[in-house]
């Protein structure tokens, strides 16, 4: 119980809702030490945190797969649901008809969504899903020891030095093309932009996908590999550079800055981006697909807010469904009245 | 039209007894042979109406092909003064308007059956012992359809005009008929196909001499009944369970469910004052998809559910064991057809029985209920929301496309009296009073944990779901005694099932020592062939109707008091009887006779009756 989790104190810090960064951690990690999933968790609770979202409203979803695992390491008093195999998109889409209040948190890897969980995730972004989608991306199967997934680059090699010989599905571009409303990528060893990001995503709504490359360093950070520390290190691109301003915050913000973009959020968060040596507008579909295709034909690992359009609607909008969960309804507002019964009864004589 | 190059045969019958045959009242199956996608299903309906509404007890069966337009769709109407409904083998009378099958139809038949077929066809140079009744539809249906398009269409009512003269069908109640088919919106609809109705039977009352026997005569069964497919049935079970998330993938014969379901909850269930949804639906991209989300629409509280068919329960396997194994609840509507594979899926089975006990890998167990009428369908949809609650898996509603697609009689509705049971759920105050809980422990003894719902607001309450292995906590392990420990409490909470799921019905007679068993639609088949064996042959039976899997206790007493029990099942494997298997003891099983019926058409009682004295002489 928070109670005891949380002892009345003032010399603990606390965020908006006067919890503790304790009430957002989750059990200790299983991953490899070094594991950029790790990286990922520990953003996940600071954002979590620093924002005062309430864990209890937090529903973790994810597949199969090192990434989807690591639900159980970050926010213990959320309910979390470890699915199966490439499958999450719909644990999550269920649990979001069910409880339209949830926030639902995502986390699953390149197999799980690029590989097995493909049709899924296609149709996810489809729908525009209000969530939280991160790709732990390490272009690798690590817990079946090292097989590629969809999303390794061609040439890339395993560790036996075998090449793949196959183009990489991006799951940015694929977001970008079929109908996500928030579309990132990001680097585990970037603390700064993921937290960024991750604020921002959860302040969108609408389905955030942010793909985060996040280096294997059992089976996929040796030389040749394009997913490694090194590799992503000497390749990443910053698109711009981003500054989240909370909707809370009091702290007032220069409107007219040169070179500053705006962009406000659904809860009325600001997300400010800041320009680096490019032209680059976020609002674009069109301009990022152009920017990941370029990217790619450089060798380039493009980073940053790709894409956000703060006005399509989501799925549950379109369902034009009541405030209220619909998961707690009494049983008075789900089960007709016995007039109804007898209408339908009178209609079938 | 095209004609059809006919040739008389040989049939060695005997030519009709015409008048002099005793009249059939009542007692009789109308089929009428047509091309799917010639508008035939309101004329029939129609007919299927009238009958029902002169008070004379009637079944409606359609079959049809797998196809859009253009293959051959037979429809058939049983009337029985007796209140037979299952499916009768012998037809007695033939509307013959497919040239394609007509000839086989017509070859088809029993000695003294009555053909109304369209005059180009010239059927009656198939056969001699036949009553046949040509009638020149397209000269019939020029003058009460001026537009040539919709005469396609409107000349199926003019066969509806005559099989009323010959049968002595009402016409005020073939009016009557076609505005309720029609309703007030399409008066104009109506009426042109009133006019053709007219028109044939002032035609056949002008030009027909009847030579056949059957006959309709006014009864009073009817008072108060309605007629309603399966499906609707179930749809209307599932609204007034209270289902607040419905995720499917359209397959046949499953998809009117849900599409019926669409439409009562689009009429009743907005909220009056802001217009808003209390429910969502969602068409999933697979059957993988719909049975996810429903199972994860579950876990997060909502009353859940999904509807599919063989393949589709296919696909839904691994998320399937996922449910058993996390426990989230879920419905499942099977409306079962020919499989394996893709199989016939135009045709009714139940070929799903073993796939669906023990869906998915490793040691899986799911309840089944089976409905076995439409009441049964509305009723049991409703239970198994509260079934599903209240044990926390999720729960198999076996229908079949007889039972589902086919129109029956039945006795209004009962409104649901019971309160929804929504299962041991905690919430913020009981957490608040136990200050924490453990998701898969048995408190109760009976093998079903506690659970919170996410949304939740207390720190205590969060848990974490998934299909690794867990102890009672819901933290993930490999040890040996948490794994055992869970699946023991999990053979518990089956075991706690069968006090609660619903009982076989009894039928019992005087004398008997056989048994009958059988699940579902079989049941009218299997009701009506115990009638057959005692008036025919002397058999008394005794029949037992399983309605759910865990089986009660019921079926070990049925069996231990009979002789011989034959399990009646449409399927090939004897998967019934596989089950039974599975639970009783060596010297019950010992009893078990199989009587199985595959060939994808609605089970028939002769069919039946025929088998059950063939395996009694073999015995004797």
């Amino acid at each position: 119980m928070s109670t005891t989790l949380n002892p009345p104190s003032t010399q603990k810090k606390t965020n908006r809702l006067g919890l503790e960064v304790l009430n957002y951690k989750g059990s200790k990690t299983t991953l490899c030490a070094g594991c950029g999933h790790n990286s990922i968790s520990e953003r996940i609770v600071e954002c979590f945190y620093e924002m005062g979202v309430e864990p209890w409203q937090v529903a973790k979803l994810s597949g199969i797969g090192c990434s989807s695992k690591s639900p159980a390491y970050f926010l213990g008093q959320s309910h979390g649901f470890n699915g199966v195999h490439g499958r999450m998109p719909s644990i999550a889409t269920g649990a979001l008809l069910a409880n339209r209040n949830l926030i639902g948190l995502g986390v699953t890897g390149d197999g799980d969504t690029a590989s097995i969980g493909i049709g899924q995730f296609m149709h996810l972004l489809r729908r525009n899903l209000p969530m939280i989608y991160i790709i732990e991306n390490n272009g690798v199967y690590g817990l079946t020891k090292g097989q590629f997934s969809a999303t390794a680059d061609l040439g890339s090699t395993l560790k036996t030095g075998a090449p793949n010989q196959l183009p990489p599905f991006d799951c940015c571009v694929l977001a970008l093309q079929w109908g996500a409303t928030f579309v990132a990528r990001s680097f585990s060893g970037d603390k700064r932009q993921l937290q960024a990001l991750l604020k921002a995503a959860i302040a969108h709504r609408g389905l955030s996908v942010i793909d985060v490359i996040s280096p294997c360093v059992t089976f996929n950070d040796h030389e040749g590999s394009t997913k490694s520390y090194s590799y992503v290190q000497d390749h990443e691109e910053a698109l711009h550079e981003l500054e989240f301003v909370p909707y809370y915050s009091e702290i007032a913000v220069d409107i007219a800055e040169g070179g500053v973009q705006e962009v406000e959020l659904h809860d009325g968060s600001r997300l400010r981006i800041r320009k680096l040596d490019r032209q680059y507008d976020p609002t674009s579909r069109m301009g990022a697909l152009a920017a990941l295709e370029t990217a790619e034909a450089q060798g380039e690992v493009l980073t940053g807010l790709l894409y956000v359009n703060t006005a399509k609607p989501t799925l549950l909008d379109l369902l034009n469904l009541i405030e209220e969960p619909l998961s707690t309804l009494p049983e008075n507002r789900v089960r007709p009245t016995r007039a109804v019964l007898e209408q339908v009864m009178e209609e079938l004589t | 039209m095209s004609t059809l190059e006919v040739s008389p045969v040989e049939t060695g019958h005997e030519a009709p007894s015409g008048n002099h045959a005793p009249a059939v009242s009542n007692d009789f199956s109308i089929q009428v042979a047509t091309v799917n996608g010639s508008g035939s299903q309101t004329a029939n309906t129609v007919l299927l109406r009238a009958l029902f509404q002169m008070g004379i007890p009637v079944s409606g069966k359609n079959m049809f092909p797998s196809n859009i337009a253009g293959l051959p769709t037979w429809f058939t109407i049983r009337a029985s003064k007796d209140g037979y409904v299952a499916r009768r083998k012998e037809i007695d009378f033939l509307v013959a308007m497919n040239p394609e099958t007509a000839r086989e139809d017509v070859l088809k038949l029993e000695s003294g059956a009555a053909v109304v077929y369209d005059e180009p066809l010239k059927l009656d140079q198939l056969r001699s012992d036949l009553h046949f009744y040509p009638v020149p539809f397209d000269k019939l249906v020029a003058p009460v359809c001026p537009e040539a398009k919709l005469r396609k269409l409107v000349r199926n009512m003019i066969y509806d005009g005559v099989v009323a003269w010959l049968l002595g069908i009402e016409m005020p109640e073939v009016h009557r008929a076609l505005v309720k088919q029609f309703g007030k919106r399409k008066a104009k609809a109506a009426d042109l196909n009133w006019g053709a109705a007219q028109a044939g039977f002032d035609w056949a009352g002008n030009t027909l001499t009847k030579t056949d026997p059957y006959r309709v005569e006014r009864m009073d069964r009817n008072a108060g009944k309605i007629i309603i497919d399966g499906n609707s049935a179930c749809a209307l079970g599932a609204m007034f369970a209270g289902v607040t998330v419905v995720t499917w993938y359209p397959i046949t014969p499953s998809s009117s469910l849900v599409e019926s379901l669409i439409g009562y909850l689009k009429r009743f269930r907005h909220e009056p004052e802001t217009g808003k949804a209390t429910y969502a639906v969602v068409q999933a991209e697979d059957e993988l998809s719909a049975v996810g989300m429903a199972l994860s629409a579950g876990w997060a509280g909502a009353r859940a559910m999904t509807s599919t068919s063989g393949p589709g329960i296919s696909l839904m396997s691994e998320f399937v064991g996922l449910g058993y194994y996390a426990e989230l609840p879920a419905v499942i509507f099977d409306i079962q057809r020919v499989g394996p594979s893709t199989g016939l899926p135009t045709r009714t089975s139940q070929g799903d029985l073993l796939t669906t006990a023990l869906l998915s890998h490793g040691d899986t167990h799911h309840p089944i209920f089976f409905p076995g009428t439409a009441e049964e369908c509305f009723s049991m949809a409703v239970e198994a929301f509260d079934f599903a609650e209240r044990f926390q898996t999720p729960v198999f509603v076996l229908s079949d496309l007889d039972l589902g697609m086919n129109s029956w009689m039945t006795e209004p509705f009962p409104y649901p009296e019971k309160p929804l049971d929504r299962g041991k759920v905690l919430t913020e105050e009981d957490l608040n009073k136990l200050g924490s809980f453990a998701r898969y422990r048995d408190v109760d003894g009976d093998g079903i944990g506690y659970r919170t719902l996410p949304g939740t607001h207390h720190a205590a309450a969060a848990y974490f779901t998934r299909g690794s292995g867990h102890n009672d906590k819901a933290q993930y392990t490999e040890r040996e005694d948490d794994y055992r420990n869970n699946m023991d409490r999990l053979a518990r909470k089956f075991e706690t099932m069968r006090r609660y799921v619903p009982a076989p019905l009894l039928d019992r007679r005087e004398g008997a020592r056989v048994g009958l068993i059988s699940i579902g639609s079989s049941g009218f088949a299997v009701a009506e062939s115990s009638d057959q064996l005692w008036k025919e042959y002397g058999i008394a039976t005794d029949c037992l109707r399983l309605r759910a899997y865990p089986f009660t206790e019921d079926l070990k007493a049925f069996v231990q008091g009979c002789e011989r029990v034959y399990v009646v099942e449409q399927n090939r494997d004897a998967q019934l009887l596989g089950l039974m298997r599975l639970e009783l003891e060596p010297e019950l099983i010992a009893k078990l006779r199989s009587v199985r019926y595959y060939g994808g058409l609605p089970l028939d009682a002769r069919t039946l009756t025929d088998e059950v004295v063939r395996q009694e002489m073999e015995r004797a």
